[in-house]
């Protein structure tokens, strides 16, 4: 198809300067192979009037030596997606390392007093501290007596075993130790073979994760909750207590919340989360496999919100509502909606005089750089450039994409489930019809639009941006605020620029919701007019010639 | 409760460990490496693990910890990783241009075997490393030793790719510090200074981990021990190694290649082996002490003698690295504080052990030693019977709060509160922070545990 002139890459511009000499510029330093690879994963983005964006290259192999935001396939399933369930104990299989790195350093808040039997291991590292001995002569031996001693002390509910690299390596079965665990303990115990060099990501450790959840846990509880309106939430991982300001807003609306994938989670919520009536993802690339699963499975329908900006809130409250269709239920939304906006809409406008015009750029995880664009969109800020660290090309494209999506062997090394419908579970939450009507008032089941299409013409899209384009970009651009991780932090800061982490949110938050996006205003507010990016300077160093003048006097 | 699955009765463990008192070899490496001026760390592995060691790092300095990575992946794994660190190598001195490169090994690399001497010889061989410019490596296996291990072999290896024998020797002193902070580095060197003994640090962190800001970030930063320094330091008339386990390797291995004498201390933590080393300084320069440093030390025994009485028989509860353990151990001894519970998760060995046993021999009450143990053993312990006072990393704050017990944060890694990095804990000023910030912690206890009728003004 052809594209209108004004749309063609050379006559775009990014901030006043010229798109081609921009990737020009980004590239230029690189041995021509890694140029060419790193040329068809920043992209210029351009929007078709029917919402077509250009293809993306996401989800390949970081270049080694190239400096990348990424982590592995163990952090992923472990530090990710397992860990943020505070009744499983979780044991590292593997030298100290990932075990230790692991421990706690990710926010995920959790309220262990919300589940009667009040168990909480998120606080503990478990690992089987593997030493050369056992790279030796293997490692089964030592793991199965781990997990006797953590039933022996703890008397948990369930027990996983994550994979570290050498596992692999050494030919380690942690499969058959846990079913032998499991039948001789009596609960469960499952593994997962994380290790480390799978994938290209964390994104293979997500994928693991879900699989192994959906497995071993999903559908093993069928008690049916009370409640009208049952809902799980999967993909939010309750980072600086965002869970726990969206499942305020749930109740609120008078939503019965049965699980959350997996933040404030249990293992007894995912256990029994097939009994809900519908699916809520936030973080798409995460978790997108259960919710397709468990639709095939059990036949819950699954819709894509984002609680990040209060107008993406109320929209997600609204799209919950509508799907139910209950005149109550809609009416109690319009009214938590109607008493909780004035305030949030009265602090963004208090302080958007601030951050109006303001660029920013995000650089981040597989949603958060899309969702937080929502929340500076409030303030009256600009996102120049984005990126993720991890996804695919459907959480920049759209899933529309999907069909196309070529399977390279890193990706096919990740096992995909196969799914039938459960003979005696399966049922459909909504007849076809029904279904059908919904779609066609706008509520769009199993789909996710992604990033591109809501992004300005011309914003420059850098998949897996490395330690090298992000030191360009700054120069470049010299944006208002970028966001990224820990380990971008202060590279970021040194050039006296504010870095605010989407990971970790610098140990502030909750974020999400509304009383969230009031959080992150603030916090955005203080970040770009801190009065330290003024202190950069000494006296002495911003009037040199003045001492001289003295001296010579 | 935080830690509410932790009880007092304490069951035998073989296989699992809990709440590690420790970490792996690379991350060492990688910190040690950092104190080489314009060098690039560079892990062989999966990317996972230069992700969190940069991520734990990055926490405890809050400054930039760069490192690149071979990003293996399962091919790699089953083919080995040549073909990834010949890649690296060469990106890494085309798109960063370092002046050297330190390759560190990982469990993934050691498991498959991977020999860095034969590609390293192989990009040179290529060409891939242009004239003047250098890569050095340490075997740094995972699943030997500690965090500990790694640092004294990326140390060492400084020492076997550099150091180069003169004769005669210069009046240049080698100092090893340990896997301390920089502003430890920068304390001891001072020290050194302060005698008039010119000195080579290596590793040396200072102004690499606790570098300012000026709106202009240097990849590579202004400190660091130069190549050529390292060079030199074959050449100097002794070496100082500080710390056993993370600096004697180092040491000796000068001592055997170029004949640089070398006098293994502890840490000079505290009052007694900051002494050591001053005396030993002293010794090796032939110098005279200078009254500057009589005067710090001074104002230390001062200050111990008049807050002596807050500190007399306190029972105190130790988690950290082998080294600090032993000469804060010594120190809290001298204080005539009681270090009644001390583990540290580096397997530093039986004659450590037995150092460590000596050291706490004049202690009246019952010792626990665990070498190696981990967080949870020795939080049962505390569960048994409490203590006065704990010390350890950021970690420890979990067992603080349960326990309601005053504590202060030492050690590796701390990633809730500033300072290390700037003001040093060796050295007499050292110990004088070491002594304010345990007195702060006791003090601000018995005050907020004192009524109403027996709150004093003057303490």
């Amino acid at each position: 198809m052809a594209m209108p002139a004004d749309m063609k890459e050379e006559s775009l511009t990014l901030d006043g300067k010229e798109l081609t000499r921009v990737r020009k510029q980004l590239l230029a330093k690189y041995p021509s192979k890694v140029a060419r690879k790193r040329d068809k994963q920043i992209v210029v983005n351009r929007v078709t009037p029917d919402g077509k964006v250009p293809e993306i290259q996401s989800n390949v192999r970081t270049v080694p030596g190239l400096i990348s935001q990424r982590g592995c396939c163990y952090a992923g399933c472990k530090g990710v997606v397992l860990g943020p369930t505070r009744d499983i104990i979780n044991i590292t299989h593997g030298p100290v390392g990932c075990g230790f790195y692991s421990w706690l350093t990710r926010r995920n808040q959790t309220d262990p007093d919300s589940t009667p039997d009040g168990h909480n291991f998120m606080t503990y590292c478990f690992t089987t501290d593997m030493q050369d001995e056992q790279i030796i002569f293997g490692g089964e031996k030592k793991l199965r007596q781990a997990i006797q001693e953590a039933y022996d002390i703890f008397k948990p509910k369930a027990i996983a075993v994550f994979s570290t690299c050498p596992v692999g390596l050494i030919g380690d079965d942690v499969h058959s130790v846990c079913r032998e665990m499991k039948e001789k303990l009596g609960i469960n115990v499952f593994g997962f073979s994380c290790e480390g060099y799978k994938g290209v990501s964390q994104s293979a450790g997500h994928h693991i994760a879900n699989n192994g959840i959906f497995t071993h846990v999903v559908g093993t509880d069928n008690t049916v909750q009370p409640g009208a309106f049952k809902i799980n939430m999967l993909g939010e991982y309750n980072i600086g207590g965002d869970a726990f300001e969206i499942e305020r807003l749930f109740e609120a609306c008078g939503l019965t919340l049965i699980s959350t994938f997996s933040g404030n989670s249990s293992i007894d919520k995912f256990a029994n989360s097939h009994t809900a009536d519908l699916n809520l993802i936030m973080c798409h690339r995460s978790i997108n496999y259960v919710a397709e699963m468990m639709e095939k499975k059990f036949g819950l329908p699954w819709i894509k919100v984002n609680f990040i900006g209060a107008q993406a809130t109320a929209k997600s409250l609204r799209k919950i509502a509508q799907y139910f269709g209950d005149e109550k239920l809609i009416a109690r939304t319009e009214a938590v909606i109607a008493a909780e906006l004035p305030e949030v809409e009265k602090a963004a406008a208090e302080i958007r005089p601030r951050t109006e015009g303001k660029r920013a750029m995000l650089f981040v995880g597989g949603s958060r750089a899309h969702h937080y664009q929502e929340l500076f969109n409030e303030l009256g800020m600009v996102t120049l450039s984005a990126g993720y660290e991890f996804a695919h090309r459907d959480d920049y494209e759209g899933r529309r994409v999907l069909p196309s999506i070529k399977v390279d062997a890193d990706s096919r090394n990740i096992e995909e489930l196969e799914v039938h419908p459960d003979e005696t579970r399966y049922q459909p939450r909504i007849p076809k019809e029904r279904a059908a009507e919904l779609k066609s008032q706008g509520l769009q089941f199993a789909d996710y639009e992604g990033m591109m299409p809501e992004m300005a013409q011309g914003s420059l899209i850098i998949d897996d941006i490395s330690q090298h384009e992000t030191e360009k970009m700054i120069a470049m651009f010299k944006p208002d605020i970028f966001c990224a991780g820990i380990k971008e932090k202060y590279v970021i800061q040194k050039h006296g620029i504010p870095m605010k982490q989407l990971h970790s949110y610098d140990y502030g938050g909750p974020y999400a919701g509304f009383k969230g996006a009031i959080n992150f205003y603030q916090e955005i507010d203080r970040m770009v007019g801190s009065r330290v990016w003024s202190y950069l300077k000494a006296p002495w160093q911003k009037n040199p010639e003045l001492a001289a003048k003295y001296a010579c006097d | 409760m935080l830690l509410r699955h932790t009880t007092s009765e304490i069951k035998d463990r073989s296989a699992l460990m809990v709440n590690p008192a420790k970490t792996c070899q690379p991350i060492g490496a990688m910190y040690a490496a950092l104190g080489v001026h314009g060098c690039l760390p560079h892990s062989h592995g999966s990317q996972g693990c230069y992700a969190y060691h940069r991520s734990t790092l990055t926490r405890h300095f809050k400054e930039p910890v760069m490192a690149a990575t071979s990003a293996f992946t399962e091919g790699a794994s089953v083919f080995g990783g040549q073909a990834n660190l010949l890649q690296a190598i060469d990106n890494i001195f085309t798109v960063y241009e370092p002046e050297v490169i330190a390759v560190h090994t990982t469990c993934l690399s050691e498991t498959i075997g991977d020999d860095i001497p034969q590609i390293v010889n192989k990009a040179k061989a290529e060409g891939r490393i242009p004239e003047g410019k250098y890569v050095f490596h340490a075997n740094t296996p995972s699943y030997v030793g500690s965090h500990v291990t790694g640092f004294s072999s990326m140390t060492k290896a400084m020492v076997d790719y550099f150091a180069e024998s003169a004769a005669p020797k210069s009046k240049l002193v080698n100092l090893i510090p340990g896997f301390v902070e920089p502003a430890d580095m920068s304390e001891v060197r001072r020290i050194a200074s302060e005698l008039g003994i010119a000195s080579i640090m290596f590793p040396d962190t200072a102004r690499v981990l606790n570098g300012p800001m000026t709106g202009k970030y240097k990849m590579f930063p202004e400190g660091g021990v130069t190549i050529e320094q390292l060079k030199q330091s074959g050449g100097s008339m002794g070496t100082i190694a500080l710390g056993a386990i993370a600096s004697a390797p180092a040491g000796l291995a000068m001592d055997a290649k170029c004949k640089v004498p070398c006098q293994v201390l502890n840490l000079p933590i505290g009052l007694h082996d900051t002494d050591l080393f001053v005396d030993t300084l002293r010794r090796m320069a032939g110098v005279n002490v200078p009254e500057s440093i009589d005067l710090e030390r001074g104002q230390l025994v001062d200050a111990i003698s008049d807050w002596h009485s807050y500190l007399y028989g306190k029972r105190v509860g130790l988690v950290g690295d082998p080294d600090q353990l032993l000469a804060l151990a010594r120190f809290l001894t001298a204080l005539d504080m009681k270090p009644v519970y001390v583990v540290t998760g580096s397997p530093a060995g039986k004659k450590y052990e037995e150092a460590l046993r000596e050291t706490l021999s004049g202690v009246a009450d019952e010792i626990h030693i665990a070498v190696p143990g981990d967080m949870f053993l020795f939080h049962q312990w505390i569960k048994n019977q409490s203590v006065d006072l704990l010390m350890g990393n950021t970690y420890v704050k979990y067992i603080a709060r349960d326990e309601d017990i005053p504590y202060v944060r030492f050690g590796f890694p701390i990633l809730d509160r500033m300072g290390h990095s700037y003001f040093p804990s060796v050295g007499y000023r050292g110990a004088l922070r070491l002594l304010e910030k345990v007195l702060d912690a006791l003090l601000d206890r018995k005050e907020r545990d004192s009524t109403d009728v027996n709150f004093e003004l003057v303490l």
